[in-house]
């Protein structure tokens, strides 16, 4: 029966408190959000601890869902969003990691972890600043350009720019590898 | 292009690893607990409006006994810190007005923070990392501008530097805001050339008027201003002057030269080089694509800058005909384009957007450029004159870490057709020398707006020639006849001055002259025999003197016409008989001003009541009221300076 119900539906009965609607929620985009979290993030790792994230906070973050707005585009946001905490939670744990000292360990093994998977897809998604990264995962992910503007709280014209943009780094990140 | 795209779209399918199912089903097991004891929490909160802090303590004290990773660490010092932002006044004040102090790229994310408290105000994990972070991070930002500048300004505490939870709160922390970091471009007053060994001046227009605006600002505000904020051919160049303009058809400007007296030295002459440009022809202009580049960084809030600037554009909106296309992009952070382009005519939609926008975020100056280019370039067509307007506090403190290459973009731009404007807003924060340079390489001129009438100024008495130009890349070179000058010296321009091969190089670049701007460029020159000549003659040096001749010198201009690359040369001799305008004495009057504000040592005992004696006897009708106004500034500098 739950199976046929809708996203958002199943995402309003959860806000009103219906543990097994959010259960079945969670459930049927796990697997999407994953995914999306490793386009947001490029590194196997990082979207596992970045889809931890997301699933911890996403009860909570359940309750300002107002059923307006689709499922997916919602999780986007909740999405990109948790991936921006995370980059800027990195940046401030790497100005401060004195009084972190396991924090600095566990980073540093994970940067170790990170360097072995290097590769061109890494190589290529760390070339883009976060703006251009979110967005580029948005439209790999097959969101509308529209969507994509909901979720980032940007015009459809910057989208647009965006992606132009991203793509003429991509390609100079091309260019500059093959030259090498 | 398209390939590298698809190539990444591929590369990404292939490589997107299935989820751990291990981690899946922890992860999903951690979701339904928090939404079950969130659940249990809700119904404890419900009640009444007291309950909410005991039901905040029980979600702590669950989320401590059931998280025990480092995000569970995090989560609850973050809910620490949002008990302190709700239910303390300090923490209520940073809930209301997050903006203006934050200085870096957290800007955007406390726009988040306040929208979702808001809306989920039982305690969210993520919201509440935004708190504890961004508070973190201002401790840093705090940090360091005491560090390095050692002096605080008082008007923009918030008291949040002690919500920063590593700092110990402390009554100084109130009053830390961001310091004065106003840089200006300037170079050493040009010094007395002789004629017989340099004879050729050469220097580029300038029609930026900035530097007045500085210094009226330094002085309102009760200080004389720095002498590098001074450049005096700016003070001439602010003034509207009436001089003659060029009769249909005989190109798109006139110069005039005339020689007076030395208000301040009986033994030399001024040698004035006006230039009028051709009125604007209102009714005919070509369309115009205007793109506001607006810089809504954080420091931006302050009222005499983006509030104003809303302000000022609301008058610049009323100017514009209904074929002119205006858009809107803004930079912090990240670009964004506000508006797309829309007719000037549809008032409606252009004024919303311009009140939509906010400041927060740090400043990515080349981000906003290149979007702004990119727009300004979609909307060009056959005849339209295209221009972007960059509004600033002059801040470009992210992402560009090359000013040289900047210049490079904005320089490649230009040859596009594309003509670039600096308006920069508000004290404190402006750097003087990147508008200067950005208006300098982008076919553009720079202003500084810093009140209502002087964005009335700009933008609606002068908006003609604000936006149409009518002559580029224009070059003044004068060769000096050592016969009968023996001494010369160029009041002013010293940013401006051009080698003297450049003159007649067209790929070097120069100022832009815009309908209707008038030019004023004056030398001090010092006649063959005068008691004034400073340097002695040489003991084995040749003297052969040129005979004949009787004319001061030989003035050459080139411009080119817009769009063109080829220049065109003008030339006329300078006439040694001398003519007294009443035009040129007021810009006599201001060129003394601004030496005396620069401690000129040519001056002698000239003094500020002199200059204010020479402007008051040559305002002229004075329509708009600027030269009573810079009379007012005079007797202002001559009490600062006499304190």
């Amino acid at each position: 029966m739950r199976m046929t119900t809708t996203d958002e539906d199943l995402a309003t009965q959860a806000a009103c408190g219906d543990g097994a609607a959010f259960g079945v929620l969670l459930d049927r985009h796990y697997d999407r959000l994953f995914a999306f979290c490793f386009r947001l993030t490029g590194s196997r790792a990082e979207a596992e601890d970045l889809t931890q994230d997301i699933c911890t906070a996403l009860p909570t973050k359940l309750r300002s869902y107002q059923g307006r707005a689709r499922v997916t585009t919602w999780l986007y946001r909740v999405a990109v969003n948790a991936a921006h905490d995370r980059r800027r939670k990195q940046a401030t744990y790497a100005r401060a990691t004195s009084g972190w000292g396991t924090w600095e360990i566990g980073r540093v093994a994970d940067i170790a972890e990170d360097a072995d998977k290097s590769d061109w897809l890494t190589n290529a998604m760390g070339t883009l600043t976060d703006d251009l990264r979110d967005t580029l995962a948005l439209i790999l992910d097959d969101a509308t350009h529209a969507q994509a503007a909901e979720v980032l709280g940007v015009s459809e014209g910057t989208i647009s720019w965006r992606i132009s943009e991203a793509k003429k780094r991509l390609k100079a990140h091309r260019k500059q590898e093959d030259t090498q | 292009m398209t390939d590298d795209f698809d190539d990444l779209k591929s590369t990404m399918n292939a490589a997107a690893p299935a989820p751990d199912a291990a981690r899946r089903q922890a992860n999903l097991a951690r979701a339904q607990k928090n939404f079950d004891s969130l659940q249990g929490s809700t119904q404890q909160a419900r009640p009444t409006s007291e309950n909410r802090a005991t039901a905040l303590l029980t979600g702590v004290k669950t989320m401590l006994k059931t998280l025990t990773s480092r995000g569970g660490l995090t989560a609850t010092t973050a809910l620490v810190a949002c008990g302190f932002l709700f239910l303390t006044p300090v923490g209520q004040d940073f809930r209301r007005k997050p903006a203006p102090i934050l200085g870096a790229s957290e800007l955007e994310d406390s726009r988040n923070l306040d929208a979702e408290i808001a809306t989920a105000p039982d305690g969210t994990t993520t919201a509440l990392n935004n708190g504890v972070m961004a508070s973190a991070e201002i401790a840093f930002e705090f940090a360091d501008t005491r560090a390095s500048n050692g002096f605080v300004q008082h008007e923009l505490g918030f008291g949040l530097g002690a919500l920063a939870a590593p700092m110990p709160f402390s009554a100084d922390t109130a009053n830390m805001a961001i310091a004065n970091t106003d840089s200006f471009a300037n170079a050493t007053a040009n010094a007395v050339k002789i004629a017989a060994d340099e004879p050729v001046s050469t220097f580029s227009i300038d029609v930026d008027t900035v530097s007045y605006s500085i210094v009226r600002s330094h002085l309102n505000a009760g200080s004389l201003p720095p002498s590098d904020a001074v450049r005096v051919e700016e003070l001439i160049n602010y003034f509207p002057y009436d001089y003659a303009g060029p009769a249909a058809g005989q190109g798109p400007f006139r110069p005039t030269v005339s020689v007076m007296p030395t208000p301040w030295n009986a033994d030399t002459q001024l040698v004035h080089i006006a230039i009028q440009g051709e009125k604007p022809a209102i009714d005919d202009r070509p369309p115009l694509n205007l793109v506001f580049l607006i810089d809504t960084s954080g420091s931006m809030a302050q009222p005499d800058k983006l509030p104003l600037l809303k302000q000022s554009f609301r008058l610049m909106l009323d100017n514009l005909s209904p074929q002119d296309q205006v858009a809107i992009v803004e930079y912090a952070g990240s670009a964004g384009e506000v508006l797309t382009p829309t007719a000037a005519s549809d008032r409606t939609t252009i004024l919303q957007a311009i009140n939509s926008l906010g400041a927060g975020g740090s400043t990515n100056g080349q981000g906003g450029l290149e979007q702004a280019y990119a727009v300004a370039e979609g909307m060009a067509a056959d005849g339209d004159v295209s221009r972007v307007i960059l509004a600033t506090d002059g801040d470009f403190n992210v992402g560009l870490n090359d000013p040289d290459a900047l210049k490079d973009f904005i320089a490649d731009k230009r040859d596009s057709g594309t003509y670039l404007s600096v308006l920069g807003f508000g004290r404190g924060n402006l750097d003087d020398a990147t508008m200067q340079a950005l208006a300098q390489n982008g076919n553009g001129q720079a202003a500084y707006i810093d009140d209502l009438s002087e964005a009335q100024k700009v933008l609606v008495d002068q908006l003609s020639g604000a936006l149409f130009p009518i002559a580029n890349d224009v070059k003044i070179q004068v060769e000096f006849n050592p016969a009968t000058v023996a001494e010369y010296r160029l009041i002013g321009y010293e940013t401006r001055s051009l080698r003297r091969e450049d003159f007649n190089n067209d790929a070097v670049d120069a100022g832009e002259l815009g309908a209707g701007h008038s030019v004023t460029a004056i030398y001090e020159v010092t006649p063959v025999g005068s008691a004034a000549i400073l340097s002695d003659p040489l003991r084995y040096g040749t003297s052969d003197t040129v005979e004949g001749s009787v004319e001061l010198g030989f003035l050459k201009l080139r411009f080119k016409a817009p769009g063109k690359s080829q220049s065109q040369l003008i030339e006329t001799p300078i006439s040694a008989d001398l003519t007294i305008t009443s035009e040129a004495q007021f810009a006599a009057a201001i060129a003394g001003f601004g030496q005396l504000l620069r401690g000129s040592d040519y001056l002698g005992d000239w003094a500020y009541d002199d200059a204010i004696t020479l402007a008051n006897a040559h305002r002229g009708d004075d329509a708009f009221g600027y030269r009573t106004q810079a009379v007012q500034l005079m007797r202002l500098a001559q009490s600062l300076s006499e304190e």
